[in-house]
């Protein structure tokens, strides 16, 4: 399948627009349907694309396993951390009303970065799970 | 829907099987649009027929495509699933109506996010209100039960490269 050379033109034509959906369906989660979770698959759906036309080694290239750990637990650190920041600046665990002066904006904030650690930790989980199942075909049994 | 369900209880080979799963995931999520569930229609597309159907492409590449013929006749797990059906349609008869605006749950909060949700959040679409802010808690345990299947998935099917050491990766 590496060497099919419509598939691969077709996949570098379309993986682009796929992650800019992905981005719309998190950025524009606000006005239209979407949100972190939506947009995380969808960002793993195009990476997994990607190594199904291309090999799962060139796709270890762009996105190893320790990055994936990371961004595992940075999705939750940063979930968390917005809850954190609630605290120091004088509200609840995971109050948004005091992040800004504009309860409103200081809203927006908060769903704003709680949609981006989700995105995150969704989209990694997503990949470590088939790069598990991907690297385990591989070995010589 | 029917129809798709009868043929992949039918059928044996576990390709079919797959292909059957996405196809019942998509008119699942056109009936989740019919019902103006347009968020979690995405989901169903992207996860069910998407994601979970490449995962388990990947699961049947590990192993062999026909399903094996059970043992013994499974009369105890028929009962079994067929008892658990008909409680659970026994429960739906204690439901209110669809649609019935004195339901419970149209009468406790949901009247404020609806109304609300604009002027305090800024956010016109009221899932995404709802998920981020309102129940900001339930999103958080959701995000770190992903986190938790994602390591669980990690750690179980990394050990077993690392005991067999010299075969690359």
């Amino acid at each position: 399948m590496k060497r099919d050379l419509v598939l691969r033109i077709i996949a570098k034509l379309l993986i682009p627009f796929i992650l800019l959906f992905a981005f719309y369906v998190q950025f524009h989660a606000d006005f239209g349907p979407g949100g972190g979770f939506q947009a995380g698959v969808i960002i793993a759906a195009a990476i997994i694309f990607y190594s199904l036309i291309y090999g799962v080694e060139a796709t270890c290239k762009l996105i190893p396993g320790w990055l994936i750990e990371i961004m595992l637990s940075g999705g939750v650190l940063i979930y968390a951390s917005v809850g954190l920041l609630g605290i120091i600046m004088g509200g609840n665990y995971l109050d948004y009303f005091v992040l800004d002066h504009d309860p409103v904006t200081g809203q927006l904030r908060g769903i704003f970065w709680v949609e981006v650690g989700v995105a995150i930790t969704v989209s990694s989980a997503m990949l470590g799970v088939f790069y598990m199942f991907a690297l385990r075909g591989q070995d010589p049994e | 829907m029917a129809i798709t369900v009868i043929v992949l209880i039918r059928s044996r080979n576990l390709f079919s099987v797959i292909v059957l799963f996405g196809i019942y995931s998509f008119l699942m999520a056109t009936v989740l649009v019919a019902l103006d569930a347009v968020d979690v229609a995405m989901t169903e597309a992207s996860v069910g027929a998407g994601i979970s159907m490449v995962l388990m492409l990947g699961a049947l590449y590990l192993c062999k495509s026909e399903e094996a013929k059970p043992m013994r006749q499974p009369w105890l797990p028929l009962a079994l699933s067929v008892t658990t059906a008909g409680v659970l349609v026994y429960g739906t008869l204690g439901l209110p109506a669809f649609s019935d605006p004195e339901a419970p749950i149209h009468t406790h909060v949901a009247d404020r996010y609806l109304q609300d949700s604009m002027r305090e959040t800024g956010v016109p679409n009221v899932v995404t209100a709802v998920l981020g802010s309102y129940r900001g808690y339930d999103t958080l345990g959701e995000t770190t039960v992903v986190f938790t299947a994602g390591v669980g998935v990690i750690a179980l099917l990394r050990r077993r490269q690392r005991r067999r050491p010299g075969t690359g990766t």
